[in-house]
């Protein structure tokens, strides 16, 4: 789960990381008056949860509360990367003099944390590793020690932050180190992290994403969730406990498990289709599941034809197959649909399943054949 | 003949009270597994399995009164990172997970912490193990596969599931089944089962089943090419995935670039494993 910039950096001035006063706002209206307050000169910076704001004109730097309200609303009616603008955040303009990247990530292969730094901040970090590999230094955190002095220090000699700043800059280690472990989050950035004219080291953007499977103990984080900026049909699977990735393809999928869910993409692919989603229905899926599984991907104007793979495992295909019907039962169509059943209880599933009118699969190489062959059917006629 | 379960195996199931941990006992004893014990907090002194497993209240005493040696987690994400460490603690030496959805911070501090034992954990987010005919610690179906000399590794469960029903259809048996589990932070890796068949002297060829994510497909690419002497053949799912999107497992999505079926799939020709570009085409290619 992705956290805006304002709730990014909100987490960081919990933890003691100076960030520029500021406020989040929806109006254009509400924007000038933050920027009264601020002083006049503030930075306009839209919210959406994607990369490029700035490249995007999304990001603006004004002098005057008129100018921010002008901005404001040029902002809230732009849309960046297919995302609406619903929010902004009004900061104060800081007098920059070097900007720094920052962050901390999971190393999977070295299985702890790992914090970056750059002396080449303000521009995405997996840019400077492209182009200046060497400006990027890592320092690997035993998830049992915590960050150490030592560590914090070395980074910041190797981004020559000046040395009046060191005990600024280490305290801001420390802090965005525990505003990742406190958080459960995956990633927390700040870039860039300036060393200002007059006000010292202060982190002016930022972006954390959270580890969903750790949200249980953070209910407060888990409301921070921004519905608008998500798919509606991900929400709904979300919802019913089920994993879900739209793709552009014409194949819908229902697959139980996320390996033999990619696997059914990838034979679609080898006989020519495309499939037009990931769907893991997961383990012990009850009818109700399947049946809301079934919903999502028939919504999809582009699905032409919907082949369900379940290997019976912990999922009993009869199981499976009183789901599909119920779903059909409640929400008909006139999709061809093809059943793969293999493994616990696929009999009972196969005999329920010829009541209705449903094509039937032994090997996934023929289910994917048969899936493709019917959805250029439908495309034809 | 088998690597990690066996008829040596005495095993204790960590939520067996539990629908699922209820289910899979039956199971893996229907399969020959010697379960020993079962162990759910403030159930001690119950009995199940029409009164043939005594439950305990921590795995500490269940190893004490039984001698349990082997462990297979049931419980719920939120307790199962306890569960792992209660198990070490008491010495089991191979801990088995079931379970998904284990905070990954979790994993890391007790990944560390087991480093510093000697002890085996398989998982988080996996079937198990399953040595066919012999014992079965987990989740996979043991119907869906015969004995025989074919080692299995793999990161997914149903699609491990393919495979071994695959194999089965053309009379190719296995010696185990190992599901290493689909989460980022994991016990044991690829490497680590290849090297146990490699010195397997039972297990002559190994099926190995990767996905998208993460480096363990290449590092197990650089120990075949050094180490293995066995014939391995692959195959990795996730080839049409967009970049950026978790596929399902937590451990399952490209990063940075990092982590692709090409790239997995190029270091496995380079170290001369053929990569099948379906499940269905392992068994010919084992011929």
């Amino acid at each position: 789960m992705k956290l805006h910039e304002y709730q990014s950096k909100q987490l960081f001035a919990e933890h003691g990381i100076p960030i520029p006063h500021g406020q989040m706002t929806m109006n254009a209206s509400e924007a000038k008056s933050i920027a009264e307050e601020l002083g006049g000169r503030v930075v306009v910076k839209s919210q959406v949860l994607v990369g490029g704001r700035g490249k995007a004109g999304g990001i603006r730097v004004v002098n005057t509360p008129d100018k921010a309200e002008e901005a404001a609303t040029q902002i809230l009616g732009m849309n960046i990367k297919d995302l609406p603008v619903r929010k902004i955040l009004i900061d104060e303009a800081v007098d920059i003099k070097t900007e720094i990247y920052l962050g901390i990530t999971n190393d999977r292969t070295r299985r702890c944390p790992v914090m970056i730094a750059s002396a080449e901040g303000g521009v995405e970090i997996e840019e400077v590793a492209k182009t200046h590999p060497d400006k990027i230094v890592r320092v690997w955190i035993d998830p049992l020690l915590g960050l150490r002095d030592y560590q914090a220090r070395y980074l910041a000699a190797c981004t020559e932050m000046p040395r009046e700043h060191w005990r600024e800059f280490m305290s801001i280690t420390k802090g965005l180190y525990q505003t990742f472990m406190q958080t459960d989050a995956t990633l927390a950035e700040i870039n860039p992290l300036v060393i200002t004219g007059d006000k010292g080291l202060m982190a002016l953007d930022g972006k954390i994403v959270l580890d969903d499977n750790g949200l249980f103990r953070h209910p407060e984080l888990a409301e921070m969730r921004d519905l608008d900026e998500e798919a509606a049909e991900e929400r709904e699977a979300r919802k019913y406990g089920l994993s879900y990735v739209k793709l552009d393809g014409e194949i819908g999928c229902m697959v139980n498990g996320a390996g033999l869910a990619m696997a059914t993409m990838d034979v679609i692919h080898l006989y020519g289709g495309s499939p037009a989603n990931f769907l893991d229905i997961g383990g012990g899926a009850s009818a109700e599941k399947v049946a809301a599984a079934i919903q999502i991907i028939i919504r999809d104007p582009n699905v032409k034809a919907v082949l369900f793979n379940i290997f019976g495992g912990i999922t009993r295909g009869d199981e499976v197959a009183r789901g599909i019907l119920a779903a059909l039962e409640k929400t008909p169509t006139k999709l061809p649909l093809v059943v793969r059943l293999v493994g616990t209880n696929a009999e009972e599933g196969r005999h329920l399943l010829a009541k209705a009118d449903m094509e039937t699969a032994v090997s996934l190489a023929d289910a994917a054949q048969k899936a493709i062959a019917a959805a250029k059917a439908v495309e034809e006629s | 003949m088998s690597i990690l379960v066996d008829k040596s195996t005495k095993l204790l199931v960590q939520g067996i009270t539990g629908r699922e941990g209820l289910f899979h006992t039956a199971r893996m004893i229907e399969h020959g597994t010697s379960v020993v014990a079962g162990v759910t907090p403030q159930k001690g002194g119950e009995w199940v399995m029409g009164g043939k497993v005594p439950v305990f209240d921590t795995v500490k005493s269940a190893v004490e009164a039984t001698g349990a040696n082997t462990s297979v987690i049931f419980v719920p994400s939120r307790f199962s990172a306890d569960a792992i460490l209660e198990a070490a603690d008491a010495g089991i030496a191979l801990i088995v997970c079931i379970t998904e959805g284990i905070p990954v911070q979790d994993m890391m501090k007790v990944r560390r912490y087991l480093d510093q034992m000697d002890v085996r954990l398989v998982g988080p987010n996996c079937p198990g193990l399953l040595s066919p005919g012999t014992a079965k610690v987990g989740i996979i179906p043991g119907d869906i596969a015969i004995a025989g000399n074919i080692g299995v590794v793999s990161r997914s469960g149903t699609l491990t599931y393919e495979v071994l029903h695959a194999l089965k259809e053309n009379d190719m048996g296995v010696s185990t089944c190992v599901g290493i589990g689909g989460d980022p932070i994991n016990g044991t890796s690829f490497v680590d089962t290849l090297e146990l068949f490699e010195a397997d002297p039972h297990t002559e060829k190994v099926v190995m089943i990767g996905e998208i994510g993460g480096t363990d497909e290449e590092l197990a690419a650089e120990y075949i090419r050094d180490h293995m002497t066995k014939q391995v053949v692959a195959f990795i799912a996730g080839k049409t995935a967009p970049p950026g999107k978790r596929m399902g497992h937590a451990g399952a999505i490209v990063e940075g670039g990092e982590g692709t079926a090409e790239d997995k799939i190029k270091a496995l020709a380079a170290a001369g494993v053929v990569t099948a570009d379906q499940p269905e085409e392992i068994p010919g290619l084992l011929q």
